[in-house]
C-alpha cells in the first residue's frame, strides 16, 4: 500500500470515499508520525485519540452511506483556536493550562465536516513573530535543511508550527492565521500552499485575539485544490463575529480553473526593492512567464503607499495588541502570579511580567505608547489614514488588473537565531505580505522554486476583496507550471 | 540590502527616556526592573524612530481607517440566552479556568486596605 501520510487532502477524501483505505489507517499512519517527530517540536499537545475517535465515525459514516465533506480527514489546529477540552496557550505561558469550555467556530465548521484533530500547533507567542522564535514552548524546527548543513532552520511564523507539520507530512493540512502574513510567509518558507481569505470571511470567534482588524484564519496544505476545499469549510458568515462577511461561500473547488485568458496580473513596480535576493527576483520573472503561459495579460501597476506599509502595521497591531492582550490579568483565566503581600495593581503587574515573553511586552508597550494621550493622533491616526491610502492604491491598482504577484518573502527561509537580536530585522520579512492585510484583500503563497542551497521560495497572490477564486486559480495556473515537487530529506 | 532600504530613515533621537519607558510599562500593568527598562529603551527607540516615517506621507483630506472591509454592525434580538454558546447560565464554565474561584465568584486579593 502507499505511504498514506504522502496523500493530499483530495486524495484522502477520495481515497477514503471509494474504500481504498479506512479512515482509521489514514489517522493512524498520521498520529505514528506525530508520535516519531518530537525533534521538529512542532505541537503543543498532541491528541492522537481524538484523530481516531473522528476516524471510526468517519469510517461508520461511510458504511452508512453519510459522508461529510471533510470525512476521514485528519487535520493540524494552530493553538491560536480555542478548542474545547483541549488546551489553548497561543504558545504564551499566561494560558498555559487554559482549557477552552467552547469550540472556536473556524474548529467546530471543520469538526462538522467530519475532520478529525491529530493536535494542537505550536506558533509565535500570540502570533507576533516571523520565525517562530517567540514561542514559550521552544522553537520549531523546519524540516527543511540546506544542501550538506544541518544548521536549524526557521519554518516562517507565526504559523510555523503549521507549516513545519505539513511539509513533514505530520498532516496532510493545517489551519493558520493570519495578520501580517503569519499563513503566507511560512507556507512560503516551508514549500507548501496557504491562503488568507478576505478579512471577514472566517469567523474570528474562539481564536485568541492579536490585532483584531487584521486577523483573519486560512488553511495550509499541500496544494492549491486542497486550500480551497479546507476553506469551504472554514469560510462562512457567524453572527457571534462582529466583522464577520454575511455572504454564501462559493464552491471554490469546483470552480478551479488554471487558464487565466482574460485575466490582467498586476506586477508593481514598487515591490521592486533595490538590492533583493538574485533567486528571489528570478523566481518572481519565471511566475510572471508562467501566467502570461497560462493566458494572462501581465501589467505594470504602482502602489505608492508600499514603502509605509510596514510602519502602519507596526503601530496598528500593536496598538490594538495591547487592547486586546488586556484581558491577561490573573483574575479569569491562566496564569496568576502573586507576590507575598501584593495588592491587585501588583498582581496584574507581576502576572504579566511572569507570563508573557519579551516581544509580546515589547508590542504591548509599543501600543499603549502610540495610544496614549498626546501621541495618540501622531502615530496612531496617521497609521489609520496610511492604511487608508494603502487600500485605496490597491483599489486603483485593480481597476486596471484582477489579481497581483509578488514574490512572498525577501529570502529563502533563514536560521533560527539568524534574525533575532534587532526586531526590526525580523519585522522586514513582512515586507512583501504586510500591504495585503492592511487592505484586507485574499492572498496566498504557493511554492514556485528551489534555491541552490535547496530551500523552497513561495510566489504571491493578491486579489480583490471577495475574490478568493481569482486567487486559487492564478495560484493554481503557478502550481502547474512551477514543477515543484521537492521534499525535505528527513532527518527527524 | 532590504535592511539597507528600510532602516537608514531611522534617525538616533531619543523619543523616549528611561523614566518614560517605565511609565508606558506601568500603564501596560508590565512589572519591570531597571536592567530590563534599560534595554527596552533603546528597542522602543529604535522601532519609533522607524515608524516616524509615516510622518512625511501626505494625509490631508484622508479619513483614518475603521473598516477594512465594509461591513454593517448588526443588532441581536434582546434575548436572554439568544446563543447557547455565549447566552447566560454559563458561571461554572466562566470560573473553570479561574486561578482562584471562590464560592461563585473570581478571587482577588484585597483591593480596599
Amino acid at each position: 500500500m502507499t505511504d498514506l501520510t504522502n496523500l493530499t487532502v483530495a486524495g484522502i477524501r477520495d481515497g477514503h470515499r471509494a474504500g481504498e483505505f479506512t479512515a482509521v489507517e489514514v489517522a493512524e499512519a498520521f498520529n505514528a508520525n506525530v508520535a516519531n517527530a518530537k525533534a521538529l517540536n512542532a505541537f503543543i499537545v498532541e491528541t492522537p485519540e481524538l484523530a481516531l475517535a473522528a476516524a471510526r465515525q468517519a469510517d461508520a459514516d461511510r458504511a452508512a452511506g453519510t459522508l461529510k465533506p471533510l470525512s476521514g480527514v485528519p487535520l493540524g489546529m494552530k493553538d491560536l483556536f480555542a478548542t474545547k477540552g483541549v488546551q489553548t496557550t497561543a504558545a504564551s505561558k499566561i494560558l498555559e493550562g487554559f482549557v477552552p469550555p467552547y469550540e472556536s467556530s473556524v474548529s467546530q465548521k471543520l469538526w462538522d465536516a467530519g475532520a478529525g484533530m491529530l493536535g494542537k500547533l505550536n506558533l509565535d507567542q500570540f502570533a507576533m513573530g516571523s520565525s517562530n522564535e517567540t514561542s514559550a514552548f521552544g522553537n520549531v524546527i523546519s524540516p527543511w535543511r540546506r544542501t550538506g548543513s544541518d544548521t536549524a532552520l526557521a519554518p516562517g511564523g507565526s504559523s510555523g508550527g503549521s507549516s513545519a507539520a505539513i511539509a513533514a507530512r505530520l498532516c496532510p493540512a493545517a489551519t493558520g492565521t493570519d495578520t501580517g502574513g503569519s499563513i503566507r510567509q511560512p507556507a512560503a518558507f516551508t514549500g507548501i500552499s496557504g491562503i488568507k481569505p478576505t478579512y471577514g470571511r472566517c469567523s474570528r470567534w474562539g481564536i485568541v485575539a492579536f490585532a483584531s482588524s487584521l486577523d483573519q484564519a486560512g488553511p495550509m496544505a499541500q496544494d492549491v485544490r486542497d486550500c480551497a476545499i479546507l476553506l469551504e469549510n472554514m469560510a462562512g458568515f457567524d453572527a457571534k463575529d462582529g466583522t464577520s462577511l454575511d455572504l454564501p461561500v462559493p464552491n471554490w473547488e469546483a470552480a478551479l480553473s488554471g487558464d487565466l485568458k482574460g485575466k490582467k496580473v498586476g506586477i508593481p513596480k514598487e515591490y521592486r526593492i533595490e538590492g533583493i535576493d538574485a533567486e528571489v527576483d528570478a523566481m518572481w520573472e519565471a511566475g510572471v512567464a508562467m501566467l502570461k503561459d497560462a493566458g494572462a495579460e501581465v501589467v505594470s501597476i504602482s502602489l505608492p503607499h508600499t514603502k509605509y506599509a510596514l510602519g502602519a502595521y507596526y503601530i496598528i497591531a500593536p496598538a490594538e495588541a495591547s487592547s486586546n492582550l488586556a484581558r491577561y490579568d490573573g483574575v479569569r483565566y491562566g496564569l496568576r502570579d502573586l507576590p507575598e503581600g501584593a495588592g491587585l495593581q501588583d498582581m496584574y503587574a507581576a502576572t504579566r511580567a511572569a507570563g508573557f515573553g519579551p516581544e509580546v511586552k515589547r508590542r504591548i508597550m509599543i501600543g499603549t505608547y502610540v495610544l496614549s494621550a498626546g501621541f495618540y493622533d501622531a502615530y496612531y491616526t496617521q497609521a489609520q489614514k496610511v492604511r487608508t491610502l494603502i487600500s485605496q492604491d490597491f483599489m486603483k491598482a485593480f481597476e486596471q488588473c484582477d489579481v497581483i504577484l509578488t514574490p512572498t518573502a525577501p529570502s529563502a527561509a533563514f536560521g533560527l537565531g539568524e534574525k533575532n537580536t534587532d526586531p526590526l530585522e525580523m519585522y522586514l520579512n513582512d515586507v512583501f505580505s504586510v500591504p495585503a492585510s492592511l487592505a484586507g484583500l485574499p492572498a496566498m503563497s504557493v511554492p514556485a522554486a528551489i534555491t541552490k542551497e535547496g530551500l523552497p521560495l513561495g510566489l504571491h497572490i493578491i486579489g480583490k476583496p471577495f475574490d478568493e477564486q481569482g486567487v486559487l486559480n492564478a495560484g493554481l495556473a503557478i502550481e502547474q507550471r512551477a514543477g515543484f515537487t521537492a521534499k525535505p530529506a528527513k532527518w527527524w | 540590502m532590504l535592511a539597507a532600504l528600510y532602516l537608514p530613515q531611522r534617525q538616533d533621537k531619543m523619543a523616549i527616556d528611561q523614566a518614560t519607558v517605565k511609565k508606558i510599562a506601568s500603564l501596560s500593568r508590565i512589572a519591570i526592573s531597571d536592567d530590563e527598562a534599560t534595554a527596552m529603551e533603546g528597542e522602543l527607540n529604535n522601532i519609533l524612530n522607524w515608524v516616524e516615517q509615516l510622518s512625511e506621507v501626505d494625509v490631508t483630506g484622508v479619513e483614518p481607517m475603521t473598516a477594512v472591509i465594509p461591513n454593517v454592525l448588526r443588532l441581536r434580538d434582546d434575548v436572554v440566552n439568544a446563543d447557547p454558546l455565549i447566552g447566560g447560565n454559563r458561571r461554572d464554565d466562566i470560573l473553570a479556568n479561574a486561578p482562584a474561584a471562590q464560592h461563585g465568584f473570581f478571587g482577588v486579593p484585597k483591593v480596599i486596605e
